[in-house]
């Protein structure tokens, strides 16, 4: 931190100093300036000195009496040092070798498909899309080195499959793996509907869509139940024109933003079929499969092991028969229901040990679901 | 006369990525965007037309960019700046001002001596550039024909 102070100017107080320039900042490649203004934040935190979390980008102005950051080193395969590798490194000569598991390790993407592997059960099919979409996007980082050019692979996908199958979470996923791949500057997840992106009356729509597109650029956009977009009946219906610039930005900022339209699958396939415009620009379609009953005992205990509680032998012989029946009736929604059923086990697990008056309870107790807890549920009783 | 305001009056034009860099800076302290044009660049002119809203919750600085460049489209004869505010409790201001564009041509200004009583004189400055109506100050180039952008956008009657 050895540039030339240009100008220092403090405001009130002189707690906060404004942004001040340095000519290294200018000349240099290196985003520029932090004031305070950040450290006033979070003081509560003491993130900006332990570096216990991912330091600010730029630099900060020294100030007397905090210890003096150093300037944060690009750390490999972050979306600064992917993001311009021509700019960074010379092109490697022709009979160079590149070492891909280095590059796959360098790049952290094993980090996240390992979560994904561990918290998402069975998806196989999307798994494996993904893995590619990875695998293609480290193949091309590592081509750009050798100046092998070749056009941006489109990223744009749809997601099909019934409510509770995982769609928003390996949105938020790929969101992350893209970031890491420096395919997308931020990473973050902006998710929206319908009611999101169309207004209410004429004029009102096209300022709407473009305020989410751009807060969306630099991450990924998660449209849900997209088919809402396009309303047949209705001609004169905004949502056409919502598409209409979704489509645009699509096209255009392609380097920006990725898109990701989620619903079910046959109304989806309606939708794209409607709007053929929207189908050719989308490269990936992933569908979800609906779960099966072992999976969704899987995911029950994931989610219990996640809570801190238990199945007692009994109760997982009830709780699966309650699943293979709530999985007949209808609105069932998957992992969603799994959830809801637990959170309903937990309301009388709860109560249960409360209404026992006269006796006291281990931790064991405290942790562990009784088949009672499932088989008062009116899915039992013939209800729905 | 080259004309400069703002946070990096002293410093050559900003590329697109330098913008880039600043307007990120800006988004990473929470600042809200806002994009404004003007033909009449006074340094006393305080009230340039905005482009579009006010750009609020973004997070990545490549949708101002997008703004700027569409500005630029629809109005390459003008000057252009972004701005930052800070709309933190004790603060409540501009935090960072820059001029992002700017006409082909700048004439300048002139000085103006005025009588004052007991032969004192009064200075002040004029830019040649608003002895023309408005929309015909910097010249009718590509894309400046008509002073309304499409979709009527920005704030300028048209004259």
């Amino acid at each position: 931190m050895t540039g030339t102070r240009v100008r220092r100017a403090s405001a009130a107080g002189g707690r906060r100093p404004r942004p001040c320039l340095r000519t290294d900042a200018v000349l240099g490649t290196d985003v520029l300036l932090e004031t305070d203004a950040v450290a006033d934040h979070d003081l509560s935190s003491t993130a900006m000195t332990s570096g216990s979390r991912t330091p600010p980008r730029g630099f900060r102005m020294p100030t007397p009496g905090r210890p003096h950051p150093e300037p944060p080193a690009p750390e490999p395969g972050t979306a600064e040092a992917a993001a311009s590798p021509d700019s960074a490194d010379p092109p490697l000569p022709p009979d160079a070798t590149v070492d891909l598991a280095a590059e796959r390790q360098a790049s952290g993407i094993d980090e996240i498909l390992d979560t994904l592997d561990r918290e998402l059960v069975g998806l196989q099919q999307v798994k494996t899309r993904i893995r590619e979409i990875a695998a293609l996007l480290l193949v091309d980082r590592v081509r750009r080195r050798f100046r092998l050019t070749s056009s941006r692979p489109s990223l744009h996908m749809s997601f099909t499959g019934s409510p509770g199958t995982g769609k928003t979470t390996v949105a938020l996923r790929m969101a992350e793996l893209l970031h890491r791949l420096g395919c997308i500057e931020r990473g973050h997840l902006v998710a929206v509907t319908r009611d999101d992106l169309v207004g209410q009356y004429v004029g009102h729509t096209a300022p709407k869509t473009k305020e989410v597109l751009k807060r969306a650029m630099g991450g990924v956009l998660f449209i849900d139940e997209a088919y809402y977009l396009y309303r047949a009946e209705n001609e004169r219906d905004y949502g056409q024109e919502a598409i209409e610039i979704l489509l645009q930005v699509m096209e255009n900022e392609r380097d920006n933003l990725v898109v990701i339209l989620a619903g079910y699958k046959d109304r989806m396939e309606s939708f794209f079929a409607s709007n053929p415009g929207i189908s050719s620009r989308i490269a990936h379609h992933l569908h979800f499969a609906d779960y099966s009953l072992d999976e969704l005992m899987a995911i029950a205990r994931l989610m219990l092991d996640r809570d801190n509680y238990r199945l007692s032998g009994a109760a997982e012989q009830t709780f699966r028969e309650y699943l293979a029946r709530r999985m007949r009736q209808p609105r069932f929604a998957n992992a969603r229901s799994v959830r809801n059923a637990l959170e309903r086990a937990r309301l009388r697990h709860a109560n249960r040990l409360l209404a026992a008056s006269g006796r006291t309870w281990s931790r064991d107790d405290l942790m562990r679901f009784e088949p009672e807890d499932f088989l008062a549920s009116r899915v039992f009783t013939g209800g729905v | 006369m080259r004309i400069t305001q703002g946070t990096f009056s002293y410093l050559p034009d900003l590329s697109d990525e330098e913008i880039a860099q600043q307007v990120q800076y800006a988004l990473d302290n929470g600042w809200a965007i806002s994009i404004e044009f003007t033909d009449d660049p006074h340094p006393r002119n305080h009230y340039w037309d905005m482009w579009g809203l006010p750009m609020f919750d973004l997070t990545d600085a490549s949708a101002v960019v997008y703004e700027v460049n569409q500005c630029r489209a629809a109005y390459p004869q003008r000057y252009i700046r972004v701005n930052a505010y800070d709309a933190r409790h004790d603060r409540q201001t501009t935090a960072l001002s820059f001029i992002v564009h700017r006409p082909d041509h700048e004439p300048g200004f002139r000085l103006e001596r005025g009588e004052h009583i007991d032969r004192r004189l009064r200075y002040t400055i004029h830019p040649y550039a608003t002895d023309r109506p408005p929309g015909e100050r910097y010249g009718f180039t590509s894309g400046d024909g008509h002073p309304r952008p499409p979709r009527q956008r920005g704030r300028r009657p048209a004259s």
